[in-house]
């Protein structure tokens, strides 16, 4: 179970402070597949840093009983002058998790070959992907955190991230985020809006889908200060 | 929020000690990963850790042994008072410089939630007091034996001031460091402080050497205590060294503390882009 109560969360900006999230409570349980809809600068992403913990809310609290991924297919923790080996090797000591036994996995899900053994600055977008995908899914979590799975990679390669992830680890939780409705739809079974830093919940993922819908369609209004 | 509490803990220690292998684990996967990315593989790799400071320090003992060479007198071994006094400089002023702006290239790494900030300063930290020790010891021991340098005369005091300068180094780092993310004048404004603190701070003279107002006045820097400590470990009595451990671990533990709290802080608060 991970739940955020009453969570705020402000940053310094040159113009004062800004409230990215206020209020926002939520609860995901074991199993769970929450989707959150919300369209750019809502906060979707400063929620996954709380989720995951990389970043600490400014009010309220987060309780978290399960282990919680970072956020998947994340490849900004690649150093250029490092080679995918040695990510993978640095993911596996931080969690200690032996990385022989993840070696074959990632080799093989991430099709890189020898170029896992070359510096990740000589890696084309798709094999960045497929990298990032691929050591995510070597670690063992009970949360995986999703932001904004776009469609990298071939359509072999994102049947095969489905498989992975919502099939052998179909009964894990998940929380995922993102701005294409659709994609919502498909996997959860549970979905919130973030609108405005406010977390709006439903009972159902067909309602969350039309008040986003309605959302989007209205005028942009500025975010307000805090 | 924590998973791992134990029911039946009995001391503060064994309550500590599964997060502290944690920590220990994640600084040294974070050092590893330090050492590829700054130093690469290539040529002599991470030997670089060793060799940078040890050229900069080697040249300017060579440089001085050469004015000796010319007929200047001193007391003190000219070699082993150039070595001793740019390693402290390379201990106390390289640490801190290694933490500032250390946050923006491993933020991403923030969102492995074993990670926290001050593992990331941890391992810079040690990565360069690593380097300045091994090219201290290095810088002695070739001395040693090309018959520049004499053998310390008490090692064990020795390492003691080298010791507290490291903490001295490690405090200002973890002081400077989150600073320098909440101001980027903190930066701007190290660069010519250190510069200037560099002379005073008693790589070039022993604070006996000086005028009585001028000593009192470097004794206020606490550097100066360590480097007069070590180099009274170095050199016996040779001459009269003027130090006090006590002004110097305060300094420490106020630095420390105060640098902590700010780490706390940066950590809590997120880093203002």
């Amino acid at each position: 179970m991970i739940e955020l109560q009453h969570v705020s969360k402000d940053y310094a900006t040159r113009h004062g402070d800004i409230r990215v999230l206020s209020d926002v409570s939520l609860r995901v349980n074991p199993g769970q597949k929450l989707g959150i809809l919300g369209r750019n600068g809502a906060g979707k992403s400063t929620l996954v840093r709380l989720l995951g913990g990389a970043e600490q809310p400014t009010v309220g609290q987060v309780i978290r009983h399960m282990s919680v991924s970072w956020p998947l297919a994340f490849s900004a923790g690649f150093a250029g002058s490092l080679t995918g080996y040695d990510y993978l090797r640095f993911v596996c000591r931080v969690y200690n998790v032996p990385t022989e036994g993840k070696l074959k996995f990632v080799l093989d899900f991430s099709e890189l070959g020898r170029y896992f053994y070359e510096p990740v600055q000589t890696y084309s977008a798709g094999m960045t992907a497929r990298l990032a995908f691929a050591v995510s899914m070597a670690i063992d979590f009970d949360c995986y955190l999703i932001d904004e799975i776009v469609a990298v990679g071939d359509a072999r390669f994102t049947e095969r991230c489905d498989q992975e992830l919502f099939g052998r680890r179909g009964h894990k939780a998940m929380v995922m985020v993102s701005h294409n409705a659709q994609f919502i739809q498909q996997h959860c079974d549970s979905a919130a809006v973030l609108h405005q830093g406010r977390l709006l919940h439903f009972d159902s993922v067909q309602h969350a889908y039309d008040a986003y819908h309605q959302i989007l369609h209205s005028p942009v209004e500025q975010r307000s200060e805090a | 929020m924590q998973q791992a509490s134990g029911s039946s803990l009995s001391s503060p220690l064994v309550a500590w000690w599964p997060g502290l292998r944690v920590q220990f684990r994640v600084i040294g996967a974070l050092l590893l990963r330090e050492v590829l990315t700054r130093y690469g593989r290539h040529n002599i790799g991470f030997l670089w850790l060793l060799v940078e400071p040890m050229l900069f320090t080697g040249l300017i003992a060579w440089a001085y042994s050469s004015a000796r060479a010319a007929g200047v007198q001193t007391v003190i071994p000219i070699a082993a008072f150039a070595v001793t006094g740019y390693s402290c400089v390379m201990l106390w002023r390289n640490m801190p410089a290694r933490c500032m702006g250390a946050v923006t290239p491993n933020r991403a790494l923030l969102f492995h939630r074993p990670v926290k900030l001050l593992d990331v300063y941890f391992a810079r930290i040690i990565l360069e007091a690593t380097g300045a020790t091994m090219s201290f010891v290095a810088l002695a021991l070739l001395g040693i034996a090309l018959g520049w340098m004499p053998w310390p005369q008490d090692l064990l005091a020795v390492c003691l001031a080298w010791m507290l300068l490291a903490w001295f180094g490690l405090s200002l780092g973890l002081l400077l460091g989150p600073l320098s993310e909440r101001s980027k004048w903190v930066e701007k404004i190290w660069a010519p402080l250190s510069y200037l603190l560099f002379p005073l701070s008693g790589t070039f003279y022993l604070v006996s050497s000086l005028p009585p107002q001028a000593q009192e006045f470097v004794l206020l820097l606490p550097m100066v205590h360590a480097v007069e400590m070590l180099r009274e470990g170095y050199f016996g009595h040779l001459f009269a060294a003027r130090y006090s451990v006590v002004y110097l671990v305060s300094w420490n533990m106020a630095l420390m503390l105060l640098g902590l709290s700010q780490v706390r802080l940066v950590a809590r608060t997120g880093v203002r882009l």
